[in-house]
């Protein structure tokens, strides 16, 4: 997500999965401190108060200050005016380049992510190389933003260090043969820096839980390794896959710093455009901004509602 | 069918491992090119001879420390609490602290920009005049920010430390010796909580020190817009200043990694 982007995923892995195991658990607190007494309850109110009143101030009063916006005019009329304007160009554009490019690399990431995990658990690489690369992963994809960008800038760029080391060694000007880190490709690139890694993350706990079992019955049957992959393995690892998929996606969705770090707003990204208006700069209608926001936070929504769905469905077979 | 598992599996590492690697060594043998024609160190020594590199950094690391203490200060109480008195409301709690994964930080921004640039009232009757009018009152802002975008990390490391321990016995003992709820929570749970606490502190604090995207709309002179404004401006010293905040994000996660890898047993009786 990234969210913001530095959107640090270390705990992101066992963050829902503990959730269903709670309302499992009967150990929570009935009464045995309670000494009878009505006042007591009030207490207990005024407990979480304080969390109450801070998301209010700064999760839900910024949230619904951009909702109401996005109904009213300059005047602050009521109007659906704005969420029309949705729908105008430029902005269906920049939705779906950001859908795409969000799609693009949580399918990559996806992809890349989940064979290093199977690599790492089922391959046959030395143990030594597991929680190495579980520090690795963390650290990859904690480092977003304009680092990232810069590294990026640093590497591929025109007089980047692997773009000149394959011109030199190799004869092959990447640029000449149509390479623009500064495009669809080139960015997309840069997330998949933070994007495999994640998935690696919360892969390899999902691919450990598979149980022993079901490969000692399936190779009992006669399946072969491939058969055992496509009829059990991979179909019980799907709600985990495609949940995390989605999780990529609002991961890349969201982002704002690489963009912006890397292209400096030429690719235009909905965040980016967001950004604009929010400088200041473009569009004719300043209340339009208020509905792209929205616009997004429906999207991150959908995706953060799959992911929490599919991986209630994947608990049932990995515990 | 193993051996050719084997050497599959060893690409598909080789080509992560490359993918991770090699920025990484890009950006560094680019720092390292700030003299033409020679190697050296002098991109670094320039870029923290620039009092704007201490000044934003050490602004960066006294917002982060900040956001830390207030993320704690909320949620240890909110998740104790709600693990011992309040379950019913575990939901509605854990919901809320995911929600920064649904509003991505240019909307928070957005929004907090929009709320708080003008009075806040509620009905016509004026709250809180516009807090991004003043510095300090705009720092607050900033670190309330952080402090949304640090909610998940600190409640899912909270809330795991505290089901590794039997709170509700702890409470029970200690009250029955005659503790205060505030001596419970910072004599008897805060000790217990500590490797869940460290990590989702060090966790915020890498999150913070580079953000760039709520620092920028927000103006406060932050690392990562100083930094964004490097790469316009001298390569060389951002790539060194690159390497910087990777190498900070790195002694973050392997701090965490170290300290929860020893998992310190948690305490039930007497030490």
């Amino acid at each position: 997500m990234r969210r913001h982007e530095t959107s640090s995923n270390l705990f992101i892995s066992n963050l829902f999965i503990s959730n269903l195991c709670v309302e499992a658990s009967p150990t929570l607190m009935t009464t045995t401190l309670s000494v009878t007494s009505r006042r007591r309850f009030s207490w207990n109110w005024l407990g979480l108060a304080p969390f109450f009143l801070f998301s209010i101030l700064f999760i839900f009063l910024p949230s619904a200050s951009l909702f109401i916006d996005s109904f009213q005019n300059q005047a602050g009329q009521f109007t659906l005016e704005n969420i029309a304007g949705l729908f105008e160009p430029p902005i269906p554009a920049s939705y779906l380049l950001s859908i795409q490019i969000s799609l693009a690399t949580a399918l990559m990431g996806g992809l890349l992510g989940f064979l290093m995990a199977y690599a790492l658990t089922v391959g046959n690489l030395p143990r030594w190389l597991r929680p190495v690369t579980l520090t690795f992963a963390g650290v990859a994809s904690n480092f977003a933003g304009v680092p990232l960008a810069f590294a990026f800038i640093a590497t591929l760029g025109q007089v980047g260090f692997l773009t000149v080391l394959l011109r030199n060694v190799f004869g092959w000007n990447i640029y000449e043969a149509g390479f623009n880190l500064y495009s669809f490709l080139g960015l997309s690139l840069a997330y998949m820096y933070f994007q495999f890694p994640l998935m690696l993350l919360i892969m390899i706990p999902a691919i450990e839980g598979l149980k022993r079992e079901w490969r000692e019955a399936a190779e009992n049957l006669g399946a072969s390794t491939a058969q055992y992959w496509l009829r059990v393995g991979l179909p019980v690892l799907m709600p985990s896959l495609l949940g995390t998929m989605l999780l990529l996606f609002g991961n890349a969705f969201g982002a704002y710093a690489t963009a912006y770090g890397l292209t400096g707003g030429n690719l235009q990204l909905i965040t980016i455009q967001l950004g604009a208006q929010m400088r200041g700069d473009v569009l004719r209608n300043p209340n339009l901004g208020y509905a792209m926001a929205l616009g997004m936070v429906v999207i991150m929504a959908v995706c953060i509602s799959g992911y929490i769905w599919l991986q209630r469905l994947s608990e049932r077979w990995l515990k | 069918m193993s051996q050719r598992a084997g050497w599959f599996a060893w690409l598909i590492f080789m080509i992560g491992a490359l993918y991770f690697v090699l920025p990484l060594f890009g950006t560094f043998v680019f720092s390292l090119q700030k003299v033409r024609g020679s190697i050296g160190f002098s991109a670094y020594t320039a870029a923290f001879a620039n009092p704007d590199f201490l000044r934003t950094f050490l602004f960066s690391s006294l917002i982060a420390v900040l956001t830390i203490v207030a993320s704690l200060a909320l949620i240890v109480p909110t998740a104790f609490w709600v693990n011992l008195r309040m379950p019913r409301w575990r939901g509605v709690v854990e919901f809320i602290t995911l929600l920064p994964f649904v509003i991505p930080a240019i909307v928070l921004v957005f929004g907090v920009i929009r709320t708080y640039g003008k009075p806040l009232t509620l009905f016509g009757i004026p709250l809180l005049p516009p807090l991004l009018n003043t510095e300090l009152s705009t720092n607050i802002v900033l670190v309330a920010a952080y402090t949304v975008l640090s909610l998940p990390y600190m409640y899912r490391a909270t809330d795991n430390g505290l089901r590794a321990m039997d709170v509700r016995t702890l409470a029970e003992a200690a009250q029955s010796l005659g503790a205060s709820w505030v001596t419970v929570l910072m004599r008897v749970i805060l000790p217990n909580l500590r490797t869940a606490l460290l990590s989702g502190a060090l966790l915020t604090f890498a999150i913070v020190i580079g953000e760039y995207t709520i620092a920028a709309f927000l103006a406060r002179p932050m690392f990562g817009p100083y930094l964004q404004l490097q790469v316009r401006n001298r390569a060389y010293e951002a790539a060194a200043l690159t390497i910087v905040a990777f190498a900070l994000t790195w002694l973050a996660m392997g701090i965490i990694d170290l300290i929860t890898r020893q998992r310190s047993t948690p305490l039930t009786g007497g030490r």
